[in-house]
């Protein structure tokens, strides 16, 4: 087999371990879209958000901690205690919860029934906020995050691709765990939506506020419902960026790195966000190895932006969108 | 009027009537200085058949969107079953056993036909969100059993054909039966239907009658309609509240109703000279 093609390969893989990663951000977009037509601006930042309070109650910092030493001239800045991961991911959980009934609390339910602008306008403010409090709760510093995720290049795949290829596969295992972590998370997430009580409450309201009512749904609890999940996959994101790349603010940009994802997948999609975020993955590995040495390389900051523009050209809904049908 | 007293009667084709389940005094409803509803007091007794009629723009609606807690009006209250009700939200109003249909059809398109239905049932789930989240013993159960509630009711209304169909694919006069199914399904104490005969020709008109005598007859329902059609009114309800311009000009008996000279005038126009 000729070198290129087993080099495609690996970078194909490597790719698609990549978009799995772009897919994750993407799902909590589509989980509030879908539910409340809010297009939340602020998803990166809960992601951030959520990886500053994994690391901060893992490490047994102390919230505030420099905002407390400025007003009273104390100088604490631990517990003294570390968390084991788990109990620090359950406890980051139920912060993201309570972020999630304040939002709705505070924000959302003030903006029921206005146009989507609006909403998102309230996300970007909210997404401000929670950047300062994150700042203010932790401090800025960058932050090693470390759950006890495996990391570093999987020997059997490279033992196994080395004997047939001769060329032994890079794949991290920290992008295996995140793959398995996401297929686990999507389907626990499907059979949520699909098969209970609360679920079709959420695909209800989703689709008709006025019928949701009708039949008794409380709109509140389902938004709650809905920011908590969001809230939830961002926690999940925020691990998986973090332990591959450090906590810091650079986190909450992988927002951006979801649109194109969204664009491909649609809105309203969970399988969407998730082909979306793989074909993005691999497009801008594969298009980096064979195009990008020829034009200066680095194109994988700008070819996801440049594939989804092509995508709003042809099918602007995207893959699995829903087909916008203007009756005149 | 009938004279019957808090005990109930007996029509005369056999069905029993009970006691007043629900009570409207004295409301008032204003949009700005528009006033939809004028002092308008009526009341529904278990197990009737109730219409309230009326030309366009009579206020029809805005009554049962009282009822059911879409609008609040300034003035009057409501008893029902003997309490006086406050202030609600809709969602409230539909736990509390006050079910509806809309006259534009309000369903969630994008889910089957069972899958609405099953959302009737809502309110009739108990497990937590931990039984569901993983499925415990409970939250099976309870699916299991509301899945045969929504089943019969399916069954009951003849579209057990459709039951995967999504709703959005569906013709109007079967949407209309889908809406009907999700409100019954919820077990209600008062069905409100919104003019559940709007648009549709004689032969569905005909079936949707048949279906709404069924489920009075099967279920002991008492059901509030509203309907323009007065040949089609005359021939289901009990008794008829009859609106014009936010104001009750009658009620009683179809028959009562058919004799009174304001009634007619507003239906047939009287002319002002």
């Amino acid at each position: 087999m000729p070198d290129q093609l087993i080099f495609a390969m690996e970078v194909t893989l490597n790719g698609l371990l990549n978009g799995v990663m772009y897919a994750l951000v993407a799902l909590g977009f589509v989980l509030i879209f879908k539910a409340s037509g809010i297009f939340n601006y602020a998803q990166g930042v809960m992601a951030l958000f959520a990886a500053m309070t994994l690391v901060g109650i893992q490490q047994g910092r102390v919230p505030f901690g420099h905002l407390i030493n400025e007003i009273f001239g104390t100088d604490i800045h631990y517990f003294g205690w570390e968390v084991p991961a788990l109990a620090a991911i359950l406890l980051t959980a139920l912060v993201m919860i309570g972020f999630a009934i304040l939002a709705q609390r505070f924000v959302f339910r003030h903006l029921v029934g206005q146009e989507p602008i609006i909403l998102f306008m309230a996300t970007i403010g909210l997404a401000y906020f929670l950047e300062g409090v994150s700042d203010l709760m932790w401090g800025s510093e960058i932050r090693n995050l470390d759950v006890g995720l495996p990391q570093g290049i999987n020997d059997s795949i490279d033992a196994v691709t080395f004997n047939l290829f001769g060329y032994g596969f890079f794949i991290d295992n920290l992008d295996i765990t995140a793959a398995i972590v996401a297929t686990v998370l999507v389907a626990g997430l499907i059979a949520f939506a699909q098969y209970t009580k609360q679920g079709r409450a959420m695909r209800a309201v989703a689709d008709d506020h006025q019928a949701a009512l009708s039949v008794g749904i409380k709109l509140n609890y389902v938004w709650v419902l809905v920011w908590s999940l969001a809230g939830i996959v961002a926690l999940v994101a925020g691990i998986m960026w973090g332990s591959k790349s450090g906590v810091q603010f650079s986190l909450s940009l992988i927002a951006l790195k979801a649109l194109p994802v969204l664009m491909l997948g649609g809105f309203t999609s969970i399988p969407g966000a998730i082909i979306g975020g793989l074909i993005i993955g691999v497009g801008e590995a594969l298009f980096e190895f064979a195009i990008g040495p020829m034009i200066g390389g680095a194109t994988e900051n700008w070819f996801a932006y440049v594939l989804a523009l092509v995508f709003l050209v042809f099918r602007p809904q995207g893959l699995f969108g829903e087909k916008i049908i203007e009756r005149v | 009027m009938l004279d019957a007293g808090q005990q109930g009667y007996t029509t005369a084709d056999g069905r029993r009537i009970g006691g007043v389940v629900m009570e409207m005094r004295n409301i008032t409803l204003r949009f700005g200085g528009v006033v939809a509803i004028k002092d308008i007091s009526f009341d529904i007794r278990e197990g009737e058949i109730r219409a309230i009629i009326g030309p366009n723009g009579a206020g029809k609606s805005s009554m049962l969107n009282v009822i059911s807690g879409f609008y609040h009006p300034q003035e009057g209250e409501m008893i029902y079953r003997g309490a006086r009700r406050p202030p609600m939200k809709p969602y409230q109003v539909a736990r509390q056993g006050i079910a509806r249909t809309f006259q534009n059809i309000a369903l969630f398109e994008g889910m089957t036909v069972l899958d609405n239905v099953m959302t009737g049932r809502l309110n009739h789930m108990k497990a937590s969100i931990l039984d569901q989240a993983f499925w415990w013993g409970r939250a099976q159960r309870e699916e299991v059993e509301n899945r045969k509630r929504a089943e019969e009711v399916i069954d009951f209304l003849e579209i057990q054909h459709i039951r995967k169909t999504p709703v959005g694919r569906l013709p109007y006069g079967l949407k209309k039966r889908v809406e009907l199914a999700r409100a019954l399904v919820s077990e209600p104490k008062i069905l409100l239907l919104d003019e559940p005969m709007a648009g549709m020709n004689v032969e569905e008109k005909e079936d949707m009658s048949r279906f709404i005598l069924d489920v009075n007859d099967e279920f002991g329902t008492t059901i509030v309609l509203i309907e323009h059609d007065m040949g089609v009114v005359m021939d289901l309800s009990d008794r008829v509240v009859v609106m014009d311009y936010g104001k009750k000009i009658g009620d009683g008996t179809p028959a009562e109703v058919r004799a009174n000279q304001e009634v007619i005038d507003a239906y047939l126009g009287v002319s002002h000279d």
